[in-house]
């Protein structure tokens, strides 16, 4: 087996004080497709930083494909969860995406021929094409979505970081943005770490799923770790998990432990406008 | 009317203030942050009736304390909701200060109008150099800085994760804002940098989704403003920044009216 894309070893992650995950380690190979899931504030957000070697670890390591995570990796294309992304701008699509490369060097924001063609093929690859000539302010969050879609794609990375790109989409663009980033991570032969709130649009989509809850940590196939035992222990509550008609509900005391969960908005990044 | 060294003078400032408001202007728009802007001239304000008042030349100490408000607005961070607030806070409490320097500093009265409103019909050709050489500076410090400025302006999440620092960035702008601020007070005035920092950019913006065509056309709308301005004082004897405003403010609405009708 090749080098994994991401290496955990006994892992701490502390957020304000609070630790986030607490002895975690895990390998995920090269061309998985992982869903990340939780409760808010089970620290999917915070992995991902870390990942990005924004967030150092406290105790423990973080590698990410073959070295220790740094920031501005430029093998890692990451779709931050808040998109604060200042409503008034006027720029185009196309901007938005051009701004994201090479962004961080010195100078003046000039793209040469091969920055436009470059700029191009990932707005293709995210069927974004016909948005790059309209203003961001006018957009969907759904178009918004797939634009910053387009630009995780730039520099042609080989992980993929996805934190939350469902919200606020309609269950319809929910299924085409899986899909498109499924057939991505095919054609491309990328690793995809995707976090969301709920299981079911995921799961014809993903070869492995990460839970996260309580500090810990559960990576394996749906069949392992979507079980009552597992996520019982990750929850910290006595879970059910129920599979009807192709889908599967995850219950607490009859009460949707997904729905309950949602209320503990702990993690600090969490406050996204988000746009409908 | 280029006949007189006074009009050269002030075509020449005016042209160069013009230039670099427009510019850094843009990305102000852009980052929606005009309201620290106008508080950095009424800081710089407070600066120049300060110099002048221990004996110091008001351009000095405009630069000094717009440069340290800016900073400082810079440093403060992201939380906009905050902001708001300190900066309105920080803006009265600098128009204060420099009323009270003013009140001590009494032998020029004419200076308090000039400082507030911009005398451009004033200014020296000594002046004239004074500003072309801080204008290249304030571009040149713009130039260096604008493509990860643009981005994390627009991104600033991402650009974070790709080791761009958000507040670095705009800690230099603004700094780099100040030294426009400073500049353009030297037509327009303290209270109507606005005119040229915001109504030409604004505009722009207004009329083209791309950066380097915005950059362009508010570059040519606050040249327009400021040059025509001055033409309008001379036939009118009318003052300089009212009509810079005004047609600031006219470039803005035929903007907005252009906006509304196009389909």
């Amino acid at each position: 087996m090749s080098t994994p894309a991401i290496e955990l070893e006994h892992l701490r992650l502390v957020l304000g004080g609070r630790a986030v995950l607490d002895d975690v380690s895990l390998a995920i190979g090269a061309r998985e497709f992982v869903g990340v899931l939780g409760a808010n504030g089970a620290g999917k957000t915070t992995l991902m930083r870390a990942l990005l070697g924004l967030i150092p670890p406290a105790g423990g390591s973080v590698r990410v494909l073959g070295g220790p995570a740094q920031r501005g990796n430029p093998a890692i294309g990451y779709l931050p969860q808040t998109r604060s992304a200042l409503p008034g701008v006027r720029l185009s699509g196309w901007h938005m995406v051009a701004c994201a490369l090479d962004g961080h060097r010195l100078g003046l924001a000039l793209h040469g021929r091969q920055a436009r063609i470059e700029i191009d093929r990932v707005l293709d690859l995210a069927g974004a094409s016909e948005l790059a000539g309209r203003p961001i302010s006018e957009l969907s969050g759904g178009e918004r979505q797939r634009l910053l879609l387009a630009q995780a794609l730039l520099g042609q990375p080989r992980l993929l970081l996805l934190d939350e790109p469902l919200i606020s989409l309609d269950p319809r663009r929910q299924q085409d943005l899986i899909r498109q980033v499924k057939t991505l991570q095919t054609e491309l032969g990328i690793t995809v770490l995707f976090s969301a709130h709920e299981l079911n649009p995921l799961l014809g989509a993903l070869d492995r799923v990460l839970y996260l809850g309580q500090r810990h940590a559960a990576l394996g196939t749906v069949q392992e770790v979507i079980t009552g035992p597992v996520l019982s222990g990750l929850y910290g509550t006595p879970i059910e998990v129920v599979r009807a008609a192709g889908r599967i509900f995850i219950t607490a005391d009859g009460m949707d432990a997904d729905g309950g969960a949602h209320q503990h908005d702990e993690e600090q990044q969490d406050h996204a406008h988000h746009h409908h | 009317m280029f006949a007189y060294e006074f009009m050269r003078n002030a075509y020449a400032a005016a042209g160069i203030v013009a230039v670099v408001a427009a510019m850094v202007g843009y990305f102000l728009v852009l980052r929606g942050q005009t309201f620290a802007g106008h508080a950095l001239s009424h800081v710089g304000f407070s600066g120049a009736t300060g110099a002048a008042l221990i004996g110091l030349a008001p351009l000095q100490g405009m630069l000094a304390a717009a440069l340290a408000g800016g900073v400082c607005i810079g440093l403060l961070g992201e939380k906009l909701a905050q902001r708001d607030v300190a900066i309105g806070i920080a803006l009265s409490f600098s128009l204060g200060l420099g009323l009270l320097f003013l009140h001590f500093y009494t032998s020029h009265a004419t200076q308090a109008t000039a400082l507030l409103f911009g005398n451009v019909l004033a200014v020296s050709a000594h002046t004239v150099r004074v500003l072309l050489g801080l204008g290249l500076a304030c571009l040149a410090g713009l130039a260096l800085i604008s493509r990860p400025l643009l981005f994390a302006s627009l991104q600033p999440e991402l650009a974070q994760a790709k080791g761009v620092s958000p507040r670095l960035y705009a800690s230099l702008f603004m700094a780099v804002a100040a030294l426009a601020t400073a500049l353009s007070a030297q037509v327009v005035g303290v209270l109507l940098v606005f005119s040229l920092m915001v109504g030409p950019p604004a505009a722009a913006q207004r009329l083209t989704h791309r950066v380097g065509t915005g950059l362009a056309l508010s570059v040519a709308l606050a040249l327009g403003s400021a040059w025509l301005g001055i033409a309008l004082a001379y036939w009118t004897d009318w003052p300089c920044s009212f009509w810079i405003t005004t047609l600031s403010c006219i470039a803005y609405l035929a903007a907005m009216m252009r906006r509304r009708s196009a389909p």
